[in-house]
């Protein structure tokens, strides 16, 4: 028994109450893993189920071939997976031990891996990226940091599994990590822990084991257990969208929403956005009684001290304003069999607000393999790239790597409502003005003879057709 | 500032995810098997539009078949609530003498269950319906989505799930499509039974141990409360301290001996028993991956 202890007291020293008051306290930790049933990621989550109590007997009888526990059968959930064998969506597991609660989101390695992954990790605080100590580091690993990287994953558990096959070797180990560690440092991940281990035999997995006395960090689940969740969220400037307009009588009129990033506390001075306009907030009301504090991530209703119009979609935000733009960049990962088509019409969905957009151009793909940027015109399935993106409405946003909640989207086709691709917002789009005006001059100058007045109709509707009457002349 | 505890930051997951489907759907409900499941999302579904009302009507899909005390219990429940409670049966597979004992297990549910559901979900147009399912209990469960898409047919595609990232959910439509939600897909049984316990959330009183005559059927205890629950050749009656792990209807969810007659020692016990609750449920043992079948056709 390590010091990882799991959720399985002994019945004589039991006390209940001292265990639901530990519980209360106890915190969540969601975690994803990437790696191929090659590298023993199934059986390295199996064993951690297994021996932290996380699955249940029944579930471990159907799991037993052969007269030995299959762990990898434990994972595999479809019955189209169980026939060929292999794991092709994301599986979420549950275990606990006395001091966390964890959810892992298990993703599969080869089939479609850019996507599935891409889904871990959107909402993990901690990313295991296993590999195979026989087989070395391949493309596969490097990807999966990549990727894991990309989604801002604030924590890295580099496991190099299978310890067994190559005897142990610290060399090997070493060699492993010497060769790993400047490519994570050049794409930019973050908190790393290099671990050596072997899933099949248990070692550094919840039990140090016997063979490895070289290496002296804590075992896998320890590790877990301890680690911080590097989670600076609270402390970023107050960020809340709107989801819902609380209005049971005229006596009350609340803004319910998840607190995305920072605190706020009755009397903080906010601004609504998109009007603009500034209030105070008069209380923070919950089902449990108003709050004199909340923060990041917690589901809340605010009133405020005026009267000002608020809707669905609408950010509240205190502290350094959200970013504003109608055409920004940003990186993403396309999930649907129809590749993406600067001339289709999407919807982006941000935050609570969903609206009309168009892909203004891929300025580059990213070669997943080789890091390197090459010229594209559209991002096929499980490809990533950097693009472009107009929606009829500002989005009030930041960076996607400095705020996850409020620097991510997805884009929905609008014909067949499919979740086409997921963004990362990088940035306004640069030059914007510049471009827009430069743009319009020439469309103008094309459009209108010389000499020629331009009469706008006051009307917008009317304008555009006017505008579109032109535009066919220059555009034919 | 401290983290939120893991009941909390699923709370606050949970509330979210009710949010965005009163707001962004025409006619939601929320399925409500009156278990403790269906206890734990009322109550995060009064947190989440506190202080107004819970925007949606429940659906009850009544197999007939259920126990006394979960029908007392929920019409109390509902009404103390001031919740509006859809109640539904297939009255013309039940006319036809539909029951467990003549068709089995499996073509029952198909019948009570699954059509029944499908048949209210249409006769109320509903475009999103809440279910209590979480990921822990079940393998094919642990690839469900939050946000669950069905064709017109109320059918789910494994193989073709919406990508879901983030906290964002698609949950457009077009007609005769639907969304099904399942707000505890995070959270495990444990979760569960200490939420119950830190809120106070009323369940029915089958959860808890008392001495119970009950039918030992093998490893089975079946409680014989209604009249259609009939001695098999075999059977023996005897009183048994026991408890419900999880309710469903009366013939086919078994009692287990417990003698846990408190939330504390509910919890205890489920700390110390390391069968999965769905164990004495007979209908997932059907076959091989059967609970994942009955989703295909539309189960919850």
């Amino acid at each position: 028994m390590s010091a990882a202890s799991v959720e399985q007291p002994s019945p004589q020293s039991f006390d209940i109450d001292q265990f639901l008051a530990a519980e209360e306290s106890k915190g969540l930790l969601r975690l994803t893993t990437a790696g191929s049933v090659d590298d023993g990621k199934s059986t390295l989550i199996g064993r951690l189920l297994h021996d932290a109590k996380g699955a249940y007997e029944d579930q471990l009888k159907s799991a037993v071939r052969a007269g030995q526990i299959d762990f990898s059968l434990l994972t595999d959930g479809l019955r189209a997976e169980r026939e060929q064998g292999i794991t092709i969506d994301v599986a979420y597991r549950y275990f606990a031990t006395i001091k966390r609660k964890f959810i892992l989101a298990d993703t599969p390695g080869h089939e479609q891996y850019t996507r599935n992954m891409a889904t871990g990790a959107s909402t993990a605080e901690l990313a295991i990226i296993l590999l195979d100590a026989h087989r070395g580091l391949t493309t596969q690993s490097r990807r999966h940091a990549f990727i894991a990287t990309l989604l801002a994953i604030p924590n890295f558990v580099i496991a190099v599994n299978k310890m067994d096959l190559v005897g142990y070797d610290q060399e090997v180990f070493n060699r492993i990590r010497a060769e790993f560690e400047p490519f994570l440092e050049r794409i930019g991940t973050k908190n790393y822990y290099f671990l050596p281990l072997s899933a099949l035999k248990g070692d550094n997995v919840v039990d140090r084991g016997s063979h490895m006395p070289w290496f002296d960090g804590p075992p896998l689940l320890e590790y877990l257990e301890t680690v911080e969740p590097a989670d600076n969220m609270i402390e970023a400037s107050f960020r809340m969208a709107v989801q819902r307009v609380v209005r049971p009588d005229q006596n009350f009129r609340g803004y319910a929403g998840q607190i995305a990033s920072g605190t706020i506390q009755p009397g903080d001075e906010i601004q609504a956005l998109p009007s603009g306009r500034r209030s105070k907030v008069k209380r923070v009301v919950t089902f449990d009684g108003d709050l004199e504090m909340a923060h990041a991530p917690m589901s809340v209703t605010l009133t405020l001290a005026d009267e000002i119009d608020i809707s669905r979609g609408d950010m509240i935000s205190s502290g350094t304003p959200p970013k504003s733009a109608r055409i920004f960049d940003a990186t993403m990962v396309w999930f649907d069999a129809h590749p993406l088509d600067p001339a289709h019409d999407y919807l982006v969905k941000h935050t609570s607000h969903t609206i009309p957009a168009r892909v203004d151009g891929v300025r580059h793909l990213v070669n997943v393999a080789t890091l390197e940027s090459e010229p594209a015109t559209s991002l096929a399935m499980n490809e990533i790239g950097v693009v472009r993106i107009a929606t009829a409405k500002p989005l009030f946003f930041d960076p996607y790597q400095e705020n996850r909640v409020t620097g991510s989207f997805i884009l929905i086709d609008r014909k067949t409502n499919h979740t086409a691709g997921a963004g990362m917002i990088l940035a306004e789009a640069e030059g914007s003005l510049e471009d827009a005006a430069d743009r319009l001059v020439r469309l103008v100058r094309a459009a209108v003879p010389e000499g020629a007045r331009l009469n706008l109709p006051s009307d917008d509707a009317q304008a555009m057709e006017v505008i579109r009457g032109l535009l066919k002349g220059v555009l034919k | 500032m401290s983290r939120l505890s893991h009941l909390q930051a699923l709370e606050a997951e949970s509330i979210h995810i009710i949010r965005e489907v009163a707001s962004e759907f025409q006619r939601p409900v929320m399925l409500y098997s009156i278990g403790k499941d269906s206890s734990v999302m009322v109550r995060l579904a009064q947190k989440a539009f506190h202080p107004g009302p819970i925007p949606f009507p429940l659906l009850h899909v009544d197999t007939t078949y259920k126990f006394k005390e979960m029908i007392e219990f929920r019409d109390r429940f509902t009404a103390e609530l001031g919740v509006k409670l859809i109640v539904h049966s297939n009255t013309s597979a039940l006319e036809a003498g539909a029951n467990p004992f003549r068709l089995g297990t499996e073509r029952c549910c198909g019948l009570l269950k699954t059509q029944s559901l499908l048949d209210a979900l249409r006769a109320g147009s509903y475009d999103a319906a809440f279910g209590g399912a979480r990921r822990d209990e079940e393998k094919s469960r642990a690839k469900e989505r939050i946000f669950s898409f069905r064709d017109s047919l109320g059918q789910w595609d494994p193989k073709n799930q919406r990508p879901e990232l983030w906290n964002i959910f698609n949950g457009r439509v077009e007609p005769g499509e639907s969304i099904r939600v399942f707000p505890l897909s995070n959270w495990t049984e444990m979760d569960v039974w200490q939420y119950i316990h830190v809120e106070n959330i009323p369940i029915v009183p089958l959860y808890f141990a008392k001495d119970r005559q009950v039918l030992v059927r093998g490893n089975s205890l079946i409680v014989p409360e209604q009249d259609f629950v009939k001695p098999q050749l075999g059977d023996k009656l005897e009183t048994v301290r026991c408890r419900m792990r999880s309710l469903g209807c009366s013939p086919c969810t078994g009692a287990v001996r417990s003698d846990a007659d408190t939330l504390p020692k509910i919890i205890a016990e489920l700390v110390a028993v390391r069968n999965s609750e769905r164990e004495n449920r007979v209908i997932d043992h059907d076959r091989e991956g059967s609970m994942e079948l009955k989703k295909r056709e539309g189960y919850f």
